[in-house]
């Protein structure tokens, strides 16, 4: 391989990282919120990233209420809708099953309930996967936008080095950027966003601060559907889905939110960036079937030198 | 053994062999073949699921990469018996072998990690060799057959004979946690899933025992997965090492009841029949609706038994009996002499330092407690109190200084080491293992100093006298009053029989009563001769037990000497009261 085609496909790899980093990124702080901040291991988070894809393909295509905004922009708009109406699933779920086995219900036990959070998840996750399965059919489908064809180019950069920039990603990627931004404000400087972190770190002082900590935990596992859904929306416009789609991306999800460090927004982030990264590098230099195992090895090669992730903190007072 | 566990030992094996010889008769008599596969994956499943309780139930050390084992131990066979034509009958055992290897390659890097991290790092591993298998192209791999002889081969054309062998194997699996459970195996893993710490503290080397959990685990699990590949004549890398396989255990113990003995037996008897039922008849109306009902069936009946199956019945129809008191005496081991403060330092430490980033906590502290004194260590809030304990007993690596223990260099060692040279240490906030008896949590600090089962149980029974617990014994720590709390963690540190005690403000929150007697347990402690530092907020608890104080503030020491001299000590008045309240005393 000649320098030019190689700085070519490096370069490619590394944008192409990039871009679909944001994306997993914002899946990930999904994940974050719900599993970093307020403790609850939630094996259906997959589903609810499908539930997201699918609910912005009902929206755009077909006869859907936002056809009319053309394949353009219908797809993004759809993919950021996809957002509330997962929410409110999520914020259902909790109501309904997660509460029962997570929060001040089970704060103080042995295992801080995750042994019934493990089973209610994955009995939720069996259910959404083959329930939707029953309801969405079992073709896989995409949101077309002819964005997803067409890149722009940059350069070229050396000699004949150009970077392809695909436009749907790009987009994507914006609006993932843009999403995770505008989690970070409200969660750091409005009202709400600090009552949802105070009952999340700490659900006994908070209730004693007067905050009512049920209807945040529901708001926070609402708010954490309803990112990664909109993470399932934005990817919907690049590949093509069926409703088992899920399991293939919670075990990035977790590997991310480790990575970055348990209980930290930002770090869920760029943990989801790293996974991206790892993902487009390796391909450069492995055969496609060890891309995946590439994830998980650069995972435990990252935990092991940094126990704590890449941003998180440990202390213990004995 | 332990001591005292005959009856539950007794009643365990009964009804595994009832269990046993019920099962393989009712099986004989399923004629059907796929009934007859439900037959034999259950027992699988089950010692899978058993695999998976001793290292995340019992030793709470909650893995999601379990299937590690269980397709290290169906690639094995297969491979075996493909490539060397190895009998399975030779292969599981090697599978068994390789469980146990794989269980020390993984664990000895993975054991830096904990709670989540553990658990999270232990699914990267079956997921990145299921990818390798693919690369290496064993997608699919087929047992060869061999008709001449197929038993020898571990092949039967009649299927009850695969649910003996798997009956089986899950007898010896659990036998094998019957073992764990009823010895300071199991004790030790218990301690270790409710407070690490703690554990470390009474002298138990958390990680060995961790290891140890691991490694006998792997093996059960590379058998299950062994077997299993026999059964179903073909392996691929999704049906062994996938997310789902790890998924198995974890949901059929938790299902049936986590850290107990029939906790997984229950579930896979109940959750392996449902799923291949309906798999079988549901599947075929209507494409999906097995998963949905196997997923509503799950989540319906963990939320109506939230502990599992089998905790929550025991508690509902079999209460536990009401735990019966020690008898009232029992012979001390050793006459004591009183003895009293000699000037022999039992504990010399010199210069010790700790910085956290740019706060000296600690810094160039020097003292000395002699042997049969009572040092009390007082200061401010933050004056670096329980720093230099954690300094002290290994929990905390300390930048500089020395510390001996009669002679004996006392840092850089672990906390189990440093219990082991004979310090014994409570904690500031109470650290108990709070679903154990008091007994029990006392004889854990007895095993942690290394004694036989004999010489434990009767350690912590002395133990248990000496701070007036006796009546508690067989009261479970959780529902112990704090006073009682205090005393347990007293006595659980003096039944590893050590030679100082570091108490870390063992009065903190008791009312005037109860501080006293607390502080008459420690005057008759130092009557046997005990030698105690120990911190303290109170002082005028403090002015009556302490032979000498030592004074902290901002990390150094302020003062020394014995209470009269350190209470009317200028600098210690200010550190405690302030400049204005000094020079309205001295006007």
């Amino acid at each position: 391989m000649d320098l030019e085609t190689l700085i070519e496909s490096v370069l490619n790899a590394l944008t192409a990282g990039i871009t679909i980093g944001c994306i997993y990124g914002l899946m990930c702080i999904g994940l974050g919120l719900i599993f970093g901040i307020m403790k609850v291991v939630n094996f259906a988070q997959g589903e609810l990233l499908m539930l997201g894809m699918f609910a912005s393909f009902y929206l755009v295509t077909g006869g859907g209420v936002l056809a009319f905004l053309g394949p353009y922009i219908g797809p993004f708009v759809g993919a950021i809708l996809a957002g509330p109406i997962v929410f409110v699933f999520g914020a259902m779920l909790h109501k309904f099953l997660i509460s029962r086995v997570s929060g001040l219900r089970t704060a103080g036990s042995i295992d801080d309930g995750h042994f019934g959070q493990l089973i209610v998840t994955l009995g939720i996750s069996l259910i959404l996967q083959n329930g939707g399965m029953i309801v969405f059919g079992t073709i896989p489908v995409t949101v077309r936008t002819p964005l997803s064809s067409s890149a722009f180019l940059i350069g070229p950069v050396y000699g004949d080095a150009t970077i392809f920039l695909n436009k749907a990603k790009l987009v994507a990627c914006a609006v993932a950027i843009i999403t995770a931004l505008a989690l970070y404000f409200v969660l750091e400087f409005t009202r709400v966003g600090k009552a949802l972190r105070a009952a999340a770190d700490n659900p006994t002082a908070a209730t004693y601060m007067g905050i009512d900590v049920d209807k945040y935990y529901r708001m926070a596992f609402g708010l954490g559907s309803g990112i990664t859904a909109i993470a399932g929306g934005l990817m919907a416009t690049y590949l093509s889905f069926g409703s088992f789609i899920g399991f293939d991306y919670v075990i990035i999800m977790y590997s991310g939110v480790v990575l970055g460090g348990i209980g930290s927004i930002m770090g869920a982030f760029w943990g989801g960036m790293t996974v991206g990264l790892v993902q487009q590098m390796s391909a450069l230099v492995l055969p496609p079937q060890l891309q995946n195992a590439a994830i998980f090895i650069v995972f435990l090669l990252i935990v092991m030198l940094r126990p704590q992730g890449l941003f998180g903190r440990s202390a213990e007072r004995a | 053994m332990r001591i005292g566990t005959a009856e539950k030992l007794r009643r365990d094996l009964t009804v595994l062999v009832a269990l046993t010889v019920v099962y393989l008769g009712v099986a004989w008599f399923v004629p059907n073949s796929y009934y007859q596969l439900i037959l034999t994956l259950v027992p699988i499943w089950a010692a899978f699921g058993v695999s998976w309780n001793i290292l995340s139930g019992y030793g709470g050390q909650l893995s999601f990469g379990q299937a590690s084992f269980f397709g290290i131990g169906g690639y094995t066979v297969t491979l075996a018996l493909v490539y060397w034509n190895l009998t399975p009958w030779l292969g599981i055992p090697l599978g068994v072998v390789m469980g146990g290897v794989a269980a020390v390659v993984i664990g000895t890097p993975t054991f830096r990690l904990r709670g989540h991290y553990f658990a999270l790092a232990m699914l990267a591993y079956p997921l990145a060799i299921l990818y390798f298998m693919q690369y290496f192209g064993f997608q699919e791999v087929s047992l060869p057959m061999h008709r001449d002889e197929p038993a020898a081969f571990l092949e039967f054309a009649d299927p009850r004979y695969y649910t003996i062998v798997a009956v089986g194997l899950l007898f010896v699996s659990v036998l094998a946690c019957i073992a764990v459970e009823n010895s300071r195996f199991g004790l030790a893993l218990l301690a270790l899933r409710q407070n690490e710490l703690a554990a470390e503290a009474a002298g138990i080397d958390t990680r060995t025992w961790k290891m140890r959990a691991l490694i006998v685990s792997g093996m059960i699990a590379a058998g299950a997965g062994g077997l299993y590949a026999c059964v179903q004549l073909v392996v691929t890398p999704d049906s062994v090492f996938g997310m789902l396989v790890s998924a198995q255990p974890v949901v059929m113990t938790l299902f049936g009841g986590v850290a107990s003995l029939w906790g997984p037996v229950i579930g896979a008897a109940f959750l392996v029949p449902l799923s291949k039922l309906l798999d079988a008849y549901a599947g075929d109306y209507l494409r999906g609706i097995q998963g949905v009902v196997y997923g509503a069936t799950v989540i319906a009946i963990i939320l109506a038994a939230p502990d599992g199956l089998f905790w929550t019945f025991r508690d509902r129809f079999f209460r536990p009996k009401a735990p019966e008191p020690l008898p009232a005496a029992y012979p001390s081991a050793r006459g004591f002499a009183a003895a009293h403060a000699s000037p022999i330092a039992l504990m010399k430490v010199e210069g010790l330092s700790k910085s956290f980033g740019g706060l000296r906590a600690v810094s160039n502290v020097s003292f000395t407690i002699g042997e049969g004194e009572i040092l009390g260590i007082i200061g401010p809030n933050g004056a670096g109190k329980t720093t230099l304990f954690n300094l002290l007993n290994g929990v905390l690596p300390s930048d500089g200084g020395t510390a001996t223990l009669g002679g004996e260099a006392m840092l850089g060692k672990k906390v189990h080491q440093i219990c082991h040279m004979g310090v014994g240490r409570t904690f500031q906030v109470v650290r108990s293992f709070a679903r154990l008896p008091l007994l029990d949590n006392v004889i854990v600090g007895a095993y942690g100093a290394g004694l036989s089962d004999q010489e434990a149980a009767d350690a912590a029974i002395r133990a248990l006298h000496r701070t007036g617990l006796a009546e508690q014994a067989g009261v479970p720590a959780g529902q112990l009053t704090n006073k009682q709390l205090r005393l347990m963690e007293l006595a659980r540190a003096l039944a590893g029989q050590p030679r100082l005690l570091l108490l870390d403000e063992t009065l903190a929150g008791l009312g005037r009563e109860e501080c006293d007697d607390v502080l008459n347990v420690l005057h008759r402690l130092r009557e046997e001769g005990m030698t105690i530092g120990i911190i303290e907020h109170t002082m005028h608890a403090m002015m009556r037990i302490a032979d000498r104080f030592l004074v902290l503030d901002h990390g150094a020491v302020l003062a020394s000497g014995t209470p009269r001299e350190v209470v009317e000590d200028r600098s210690v008045i200010e550190a405690y009261l302030g400049k204005k309240w000094l020079a309205k005393q001295d006007a």
